[in-house]
């Protein structure tokens, strides 16, 4: 034992003596003196000083002291890179030891070491150890790989270190196949296009076979880099599951999850009336229940993706619900998720039962998790109608406990009863105004305000009660001033008489002592509908209200499956896909589920998803009064997270489809034109009159070849250019650009700092814009930016935003603000970003429209100096989500049928004249306008023109 | 990607989070602690931190990227463990004074955020706390740790060739107010003392029903195993294409496999409890014990756990039998009955005075909990059918089994 006081050293001329100690004749003097650095090394004492003393200790016999001498190396050699050469040697020929653990020794510390200089002294030694006859050199050897390949890229690629690796993954040892195969998912993470894993149905069968043999972390390695493999077709898919199954019997919790990652994602490519499939189904539940016994951290990351599968294929647990019942000794975040998943699988047939464990933990005494057991009792209720009643009466007799915060999220989950079932349980608000009173929480105050208002026509003493709720108007909070302004006015169109005082007592209140814009807005139009129109105001104030749907807080379908696909992960966790926490990840792949055998439901584009949106909606330009009013009624009550009407993409995308048609129709001619036109080298010819001027960055920019020959089709994205100089912007210089990358439209900021102070808490929010662009999430800038540092950020853009048209239509208005002040800067970003990955039109379809067009709806343009024959800018364009239908030779002419689909559903079609040989390349185009409005209903419009 | 630090150690495997980065850890977590919503996951800007607690160490893993969270969180309960083996306890002091064998040992059990080596016998061959005295032993791989065996080392050898097999059986229960029970399982577990020479393949039958069904035969009390995990040793593909259990077992202690049965057992020991509180006056116990097993079998070390509020005092106890003792600390009086027959019904009464000055804190419930072992018993009936063992020299050994069946989470809700 070492009964050496290690961690007492204290003094200061320590450093003195242990160099002389270090410098001792005696190893074990030399030993102890190594102990002693690494010990004030541990404490974080600065013992860098003794760098050559230290080093001069390395070459030794004894491992124990190597082994020190080399952990103080991967501590300093970073700060002392000169003094690091000095022990590449020793490197050098450690890696030829005959003892296996001082070669394996030697190529771990070696990766550690990171500074560049030394890295290509390592390469020689590293080659032998990757080969080493021992299997425990091999597989430290493999992991050095990764290592190496995280200080200098180029050096691991040069060196062809990576096909060594590949050759690794058919080692005859399980333990160096895992490690070579954790090494290659590591390197292809950072290199998300290359083709580094290469997985084909050998490799597949190899990894399979180490699977059984490996350690339990190996199997890990090998199952999470099987979950990125696609199967080509079912019977593959089945047989690599059949594989995979017994993994579901492992001890280890992670083997177990990463398990069921592999196949939940193969899953979807069987066909879902197989046997197989229904045995998988049932083979999935015991092992996910188990995860449940495991401890606490690991059942919270098994609970946060039991959330995932449940809603992904609720048919897996739909009858484990008890397993979920809350312990009183859970820690509280295990209780939260296992509430949420209780009520995800409540239906008619337990119901009775989670009401009963809801009720028992309502009365617990942690408040979180008490307002979440009342929220969940609102929930069901919507949920599973035949509850509805036994859940109101249980939220009754919970506010009769009194018990401030459960009163308060009871009547917060009634009102939204209320939504759902409309004048079936009014006999309760007598007791819920016998607690207006305690409520001092605003969404608590804004519900109740709502009912009274909802249904003031029944509440004698209605005005008085909303009158009592004026006094206070200028302290509440705005969610409760705009609920008190509409209820006031619903009262008022019910009770004209009475209150014609309060109304306009609240409506100058709102309109004149506000400065809060959306009151100030929606006192307003309350004012101008009574004052011009009674009548008019009733039919929409007092409009039926659309029901409110029972799942609001289900993920995104899209944003699920990729979520599926990072089972186990930290992404699984914070269920956001990785892209929104991990730096520098641009780029990096979205995972996607591999499309369902015969059906290709799965395979949509997120696209697809709000394209359906618009076929559903009825095709009118005018919004329908129902969304008016649920915009004017309901905007503050019902936070997404509840249950409330779901945000209405498709109303929105309607319009904005419409609206582009109506007035932007041409404008979007003239910038396609402009985008197949310009960029081929000069501008185009013959303009039509009402064209915009042409805009930089449109099709024209896809067919910039420069320096991309033999580079892999990838969509177009223009050079980044500066869109806020730092003189208009307080030394904050952002240049940007635009890209989709991987289906999703991505804007690329550089930001610099170019002031003297750091700049932090950015945000960035858009304008309405043509086509609804709106960041998906909040902007990315972790780590504050100091003066003269540029920091990249990648933003996801979501095409959901509302919309309005823009002039020109690709113009995008961005503010910016930081900590020093907000700043405005606009942007156009080309057209050819908002093409679809699913913008290929069926053949028979395509002639069909084409045919249907009505000639006004066509245009007509040309491109000259374009230095490509057909098939060339065919492949060039379809990099670019233009997709080639059919192309046809007449007399030595080439014509290209095209198509595309814009993001809000709007399909161009277009015929590409290509003449070859001739000197002045023309190419001739026409372009066609389609807006889908329902399935096979089309709604066409045609721009012709003629040829140039 | 992962660094593992103690506040008093750390390891940082690969460049891409600074290491001062683990300052944020603390004051963050406090943070949370005091908002009430401690989570297993923190982070700060970039860098996310997974942690677990174990007595007074945090064991933290951090990461800038989408790591595999429940890979994470297996290696650092994997570390705790490879510790307590090593230092007997896992804390502060053991780490300081073998910190040069953490150090190995970090080095070992995981290279540049991979998990490597994390069987501790296997450890214990080459790394060691005694360093200068094993030094020819030290100074080459143990074959085991790259073989497909790598938890076992070969010329193991015992004067006398045994096997110890433990059936052990927890029961989970939580029974409602009203005294019906919301959810009941066992969670079983096979646990095994290996004595045996060389490399011995072995082969465990069970009386699983599921096999019975295979082979075709009935005969007998077989049961329904729910989901069963397996210690690395067994072969699972074997076990799924003809539920055989094969393996070569881990030298000395281990388990061997664990198994959930999610039948609806009637509660062991039933207790009917009938708490009245008074305000301001007193509190009023009376706990019912029944024993809802066979006659000849026997409860040893029961005990019923009963929560009081936390400003009772003065408490008085009644028992049919056993000893009650109140434990002011944990709220709770507990009953303990040596020996509990199976069939047999016992009481238990206690008065506890109440302050006339209210306590306005709210208090949870706590359900009563109850604690026994049955030994020679299992509730799922699952039985030991055979153990075979089979090695090349071709020696003789016998297998031992004991059963044992005992309390697990085993939760009563009351009303007050």
């Amino acid at each position: 034992m070492c009964d050496f006081p290690f961690f007492s050293l204290v003094c200061t001329g320590e450093i003195f003596e242990l160099k002389a100690e270090l410098n001792s004749d005696k190893k074990e003097k030399k030993k102890e003196a190594v102990k002693k650095v690494i010990a004030s090394m541990t404490v974080g004492k600065d013992v860098s000083a003794l760098f050559p003393d230290v080093v001069n200790c390395m070459q030794t016999d004894n491992l124990e002291l190597k082994k020190l001498v080399y952990l103080y190396l991967m501590n300093y050699a970073k700060s002392q890179p000169d003094m690091a050469i000095m022990a590449v040697n020793t490197f050098v020929k450690d890696c030829e030891d005959p003892n296996p653990l001082i070669r394996a020794l030697a190529v771990r510390t070696m990766g550690c070491i990171r500074v560049d200089k030394i890295t290509e002294y390592l390469c020689e030694p590293l080659r032998k150890c990757l080969k080493d006859e021992d299997p425990y050199v091999r597989k430290t050897a493999a992991v050095c790989v990764a290592k190496l390949h995280d200080i200098n890229a180029q050096l691991v690629e040069d060196q062809g270190f990576l096909d060594t690796l590949k050759d690794l993954i058919s080692d005859s040892n399980p333990m160096v196949v895992a490690n070579a195969v954790a090494a290659l998912s590591e390197i292809a993470e950072s290199h998300p296009n290359s083709n580094l894993l290469d997985l084909n149905p050998q490799t597949i069968n190899k990894l399979l076979t180490a699977l059984n043999e490996c350690t339990e972390w190996g199997q890990i390695f090998i199952l999470d880099c099987l979950a990125n493999y696609t199967p080509r077709d079912d019977r593959e898919s089945q047989s690599i599951c059949e594989r995979v199954t017994p993994r579901l019997s492992h001890a280890n919790s992670a083997v177990v999850l990463s398990a069921v990652k592999v196949l939940m994602k193969f899953m979807e490519m069987l066909p879902k009336d197989l046997d197989y499939y229904g045995t998988l189904l049932k083979k999935l539940a015991p092992p996910l229940v188990t995860l449940l016994s495991a401890e606490p951290e690991l059942q919270y990351v098994a609970l946060r993706n039991i959330n995932l599968i449940v809603q992904r294929r609720p048919e897996i647990l739909k009858h484990e619900m008890k397993v979920f019942f809350v312990k009183y000794n859970d820690p509280i975040y295990v209780k939260l998720e296992k509430l949420d998943i209780m009520i995800r699988l409540a239906s008619q047939a337990n119901i009775a039962q989670v009401l009963a464990e809801l009720k028992e933990y309502a009365t617990e005494v942690d408040v979180d998790f008490v307002r979440k057991a009342v929220r969940a009792i609102g929930r069901c209720a919507i949920k599973v109608e035949q509850s509805a009643e036994r859940c109101v009466s249980t939220l009754l007799d919970l506010i009769q406990t009194k018990v401030n915060y459960v009163v308060q999220e009871a009547i917060v989950v009634i009102k939204d009863i209320f939504r759902k079932y409309p004048n079936k349980y009014e006999s309760v608000i007598a007791t819920l105004c016998e607690n207006l009173d305690s409520l001092d929480e605003p969404e608590a105050r804004a519900a109740m305000i709502w009912i009274v208002g909802e249904y003031a026509e029944r509440i004698d003493n209605a005005d008085e009660l909303l009158e009592s709720f004026l006094e206070g108007f200028h302290d509440e909070s705005t969610q409760v001033q705009l609920q008190l302004l509409t209820a006031i006015v619903k009262l008022f169109l019910k009770k004209p008489t009475e209150t014609q005082e309060l109304v306009q007592q609240v409506l100058s209140l709102a309109t004149q002592d506000s400065d809060n814009p959306d009151l100030r807005d929606r006192g307003y139009i309350y004012w101008r509908l009574l004052s011009t129109d009674p009548v008019a105001a009733k039919e929409v104030v007092l409009a039926e209200k659309p029901l409110i749907s029972e799942e609001t807080d289900l993920i995104e379908p899209t944003l699920l499956e990729e979520l599926i696909c990072h089972i186990g992960t930290l992404a699984s966790v914070y269920h956001k896909p990785p892209s929104a926490f991990v730096e520098g990840s641009r780029g990096v792949q979205h995972k996607r589920l591999p499309g369902s055998a015969g059906s290709g439901e799965s395979a949509d584009s997120p696209d697809t998803g709000s394209a359906a949106g618009v076929s559903e909606a009825p095709p009118a330009v005018i919004p329908s009064q129902g969304d008016l009013l649920g915009d004017l009624l309901n905007l503050d009550l019902t936070p997404p997270t509840t249950s409330g009407p779901p945000p209405a993409p498709s109303s929105g995308m309607q319009m904005g489809a419409m609206d582009l048609l109506g007035g932007g129709l041409d404008s979007l001619v003239g910038l396609l034109h402009a985008a197949m036109g310009a960029g081929f080298g000069a501008p185009p010819t013959a303009m039509p009159a009402s064209f915009p001027p042409p805009v930089s960055g449109g099709l024209d920019d896809l067919f910039d070849l420069g320096g991309s020959v033999g580079m892999p089709m990838g969509a177009y994205s223009p050079p980044k250019s500066i869109w806020l100089p730092a003189m208009k912007a307080k030394g904050l210089e952002i240049s940007g650009t635009f890209a989709r990358r991987a289906g999703v439209i991505q804007m690329e900021m550089t930001l610099t700092n170019k002031a003297m102070s750091i700049m932090t808490d950015f945000a960035i929010q858009f304008n309405r814009n043509s086509f609804g662009l709106a960041p998906a999430g909040p902007l990315q800038v972790l780590t504050p930016v100091g003066p003269n540092q540029s920091i990249e950020v990648a933003l996801p853009l979501s095409t959901v935003g509302p919309v309005m048209k823009m002039e020109p239509l690709t113009n995008l208005q961005v503010a910016v603000k930081n900590n020093i002040d907000v700043f405005y800067f606009s942007s156009q970003y080309p057209i050819s970003m908002l093409f679809v990955e699913d913008g290929k039109m069926e053949r028979q379809v395509f002639l069909a429209t084409w045919k249907d067009i009505p000639n006004d709806n066509e245009a007509q343009f040309q491109i000259k100096d374009c230095h490509l024959n057909s098939d060339a800018a065919s492949s060039k364009l379809q990099g670019s989500n233009v997709f080639t239908i059919a192309k046809r030779t007449v007399e030595g002419q080439d014509m290209l049928y095209q198509s595309m689909k814009l993001t809000n559903g709007i399909w161009v079609l277009a015929e590409l004249r290509v003449q070859a040989g001739n000197p002045n390349y023309t190419v001739m185009s026409r372009l066609v306008f389609v807006l889908t409005c329902s399935g096979a209903n089309h709604k066409d419009y045609k721009t012709e023109s003629r040829e140039v | 990607m992962y660094m593992h630090v103690l506040v008093l150690i750390c390891r940082n495997y690969k460049g891409d989070v600074d290491m001062a980065e683990i300052d944020h850890f603390m004051p963050l977590l406090m943070q949370h602690e005091e908002e009430g919503l401690l989570c297993p996951v923190l982070s700060h800007g970039s860098v996310h931190f997974m942690w677990i607690k174990h007595s007074n160490l945090y064991l933290v893993a951090t990461t800038n990227k989408n790591s595999n969270a429940s890979l994470v969180y297996s290696f650092l309960y994997k570390l705790v463990e490879v510790f307590t083996e090593y230092f007997k306890e896992l804390e502060e002091e053991s780490i300081q004074d073998n910190f040069v064998v953490v150090y190995e040992l970090l080095d070992e059990l995981m290279d540049f955020g991979f998990p490597q080596t994390t069987d501790s016998k296997i450890l214990q061959e080459y790394i060691t706390q005694e360093g200068a005295k094993l030094e020819v032993a030290k100074s080459k791989v143990p074959t085991t740790v790259t073989n497909a065996v790598s938890w076992r080392s070969e010329g193991i050898k015992y004067k006398k060739n045994e096997v110890f097999i433990d059936v052990i059986e927890s029961i989970n229960v939580l029974v409602n107010a009203n005294g019906s029970v919301m959810s009941s399982d066992i969670v079983g577990s096979i646990k095994l003392k290996t004595m045996l020479s060389g490399m011995p393949e072995l082969r465990l039958g069970l009386n699983d029903r599921v096999l019975f069904a295979l082979t075709g035969r009935d005969k007998g009390k077989t049961v329904t195993m729910e989901d069963v995990k397996f210690h690395q040793c067994v072969r699972l593909s074997r076990f799924e294409s003809d539920r055989t259990i094969s393996f070569i077992p881990p030298d000395g202690e281990s388990e061997l496999m664990s198994y959930r049965i999610n039948t609806h057992v009637k509660p062991l020991i039933w207790i009917e409890s009938i708490i009245e509180k008074f305000s301001h006056s007193r509190v009023e116990i009376m706990v019912k014990a029944k024993g809802q097993f066979k006659k000849q079998s026997v409860a040893n070390n029961v005990e019923v756990r009963v929560p009081v509020p936390s400003d009772a005092d003065s408490p008085k106890f009644k028992t049919s039998t056993g000893n009650a003792k109140y434990v002011p600390e944990k709220n709770m009086v507990v009953w303990t009955i040596k020996s509990f027959p199976g069939g047999k019904e016992f009481l238990m009464r206690a008065h506890f005075g109440l302050p006339s000055v209210e306590n306005d804190e709210l208090e949870g419930k706590p359900p009563i909990t109850v604690k026994f072992e049955i030994p020679y018993f299992t509730v799922s009936g699952i039985q030991v059918r055979y153990m075979k063992i089979i090695e090349k020299s071709g020696y003789q050994a016998l297998p031992w089994v004991r059963y044992i069946t005992q309390s697990g989470d085993y939760q009563l809700r009351t009303n007050v």
